[in-house]
């Protein structure tokens, strides 16, 4: 799923702080999963600015909202009878929920109320890390499932960099070494000698490099 | 001979080569880089210039090397992954050898987190071993990485770093096959202080004939003082320095403790030149270049072959 943290309060406060009336909007998919943007925090972040906007002798009106899927044109449109009483609207979804709703809405500011973090995956409770950097030419299948352009600190193809030490990275004892994690699957698949495989050097084109990418799906596209 | 490289005759030649190594200074002081290479003339082949060591800017590993190449000195040009991508690289490599640069040490580099830049991008287009690759295949093939003909390819003799006390440990000897078959001519290694695990790295090694294939530098670093010896073994990554030899540091008055370093340091050199494969020592005296002198004459490398 796509994770994010919500921004710090003053933040959200300081890009709405002209608005008298907000619709704030949040997504049903990944940010409510990981806890960051879906109906209760939506209530939580609404209660948080009105207690904010009311201590400094001011008032905001806000209207919540979630949606099934905030980057999804056909539910943004859910908002059209609400967005002539607002002066803006704040976003809990990840960057192409707030995108798709200032793309629906072009004469209305939109603020994004979280951080979009990464493609991760639930370590535990209130635990997401980073597993997919969504480079456009899947390798897991030689690396033995375990992607090293997400979790290494230096994307590394080709093993781990002088820095592993006792299973971490170099860069923080929080972060394990993904060529150690990989090394160890690779044992224990009994596939250790794929190490010595070179992987060749990445065509990044279908990464960012390429520039904004777009898939079209000419069975599906009307 | 593949290339013009003095390093390449040394070690071609069954001498055991020396190198030494130079950090630019962080400002505009091309005498700061005169004075250290100087302190080291006569006693190593060749001085490695270190590339933004440490993540933190330097002058540049190319306009270092250059200035060696002014005081007739044979740099050994280092180029880390973290702040170049491949046109940079492949334009560098061409621009060094258009000055006579023609050994180069391919590395990953350090990550930014532990310099003065860490909010900086990292590049990491390529990795160690893919730069290792793209400078073969411009010296070998005549080509650029994208496959275009190089009209004037560099000749690069191509180094690069091992860390056997790394982890894991069970997978450094097959890492270095990969750099080998990449097309490593040469590798020096992270500093030695657990000779025992180096050993038993070598053993490994000769095992797999890589001796054989490259020629095998091992790094060595004198320690100035117990606070160094502490620093090296807590706070670098990728260091093992075995609490005997800090024991040993701690033990010795403050004002001995340098030469003590320097004795270790030897005592270190005459043991790993005692292993099968080992063609060689690289020396890296960090802001300590003047220890340099008494170290390679002590190991009874000096004078240095004429090649």
């Amino acid at each position: 799923m796509i994770t994010a943290e919500r921004k710090p309060l003053a933040e959200i406060i300081d890009s709405i702080d002209d608005c008298r009336r907000i619709l704030l909007v949040g997504c049903n998919e990944c940010v409510t999963v990981c806890s960051a943007g879906g109906r209760k925090e939506v209530a939580m972040l609404a209660s948080a600015l009105q207690m904010d906007f009311m201590k400094r002798g001011k008032t905001l009106d806000v209207r919540e909202m979630t949606l099934e899927r905030q980057c999804d044109p056909e539910y943004v449109e859910q908002l059209a009878p609400y967005i002539g009483q607002v002066d803006a609207v704040v976003s809990m979804a990840c960057g192409c929920g707030v995108q798709e709703v200032a793309k629906r809405f072009r004469d209305k500011r939109v603020f994004p109320a979280v951080n979009t973090k990464f493609m991760g995956a639930s370590e535990g409770p209130g635990i997401w890390a980073e597993r997919c950097h969504g480079c456009g030419n899947c390798l897991l299948g030689l690396t033995g499932g375990i992607c090293p352009i997400a979790r290494c600190s230096k994307r590394l193809l080709n093993g781990p960099c002088g820095g592993s030490s006792h299973g971490k990275c170099e860069v923080s004892d929080e972060i394990d070494c993904v060529w150690q994690l990989i090394w160890d699957r690779l044992k224990e698949l009994g596939q250790a000698d794929r190490y010595e495989e070179i992987i060749e050097a990445k065509d990044w084109s279908t990464e960012r490099a390429g520039g904004p990418r777009k898939i079209v799906r000419e069975d599906l596209a009307q | 001979m593949m290339t013009e490289s003095v390093l390449e005759k040394v070690m071609k030649a069954g001498h055991i080569a020396v190198t030494g190594e130079c950090g630019p200074p962080r400002g505009a002081m091309p005498e700061k880089v005169k004075e250290k290479a100087e302190l080291l003339r006569g006693y190593v082949d060749a001085v490695n210039i270190t590339d933004n060591q440490t993540a933190m800017v330097r002058m540049s590993s190319f306009a270092a090397s250059m200035i060696l190449k002014q005081i007739d000195m044979n740099p050994v040009l280092q180029m880390v992954c973290r702040d170049r991508n491949r046109l940079a690289m492949q334009a560098d490599i061409i621009g060094a050898y258009s000055h006579g640069i023609n050994t180069m040490l391919c590395l990953t580099g350090d990550h930014m987190k532990f310099g003065d830049h860490p909010m900086a991008s990292g590049v990491f287009d390529l990795d160690s071993i893919q730069m290792i690759q793209m400078v073969r295949k411009m010296r070998d093939e005549g080509k650029f990485f994208g496959g275009a003909e190089i009209k004037g390819a560099p000749k690069m003799f191509i180094g690069a770093a091992a860390n056997p006390f790394a982890d894991p440990f069970e997978l450094r000897v097959a890492r270095l096959a990969k750099k080998v078959r990449a097309g490593a001519d040469f590798i020096q290694t992270q500093c030695i202080f657990n000779v025992d695990k180096f050993e038993q790295w070598m053993k490994g090694v000769r095992e797999r004939g890589l001796h054989k294939e490259t020629y095998i530098m091992a790094g060595i670093t004198p320690m100035k003082s117990v606070g160094a010896a502490r620093y090296m073994r807590n706070k670098v990554p990728g260091m093992d320095v075995p609490s005997e030899l800090v024991d040993r540091m701690a033990k010795t008055p403050k004002e001995k403790q340098a030469q003590e370093g320097i004795d270790i340091c030897v005592e270190t050199i005459k043991r790993v030149l005692d292993i099968e494969g080992v063609a060689g020592v690289h020396i890296m005296a960090i802001e300590w270049e003047s220890a340099v002198p008494e170290i390679v004459e002590r190991s009874g490398l000096y004078p240095r072959p004429q090649v």
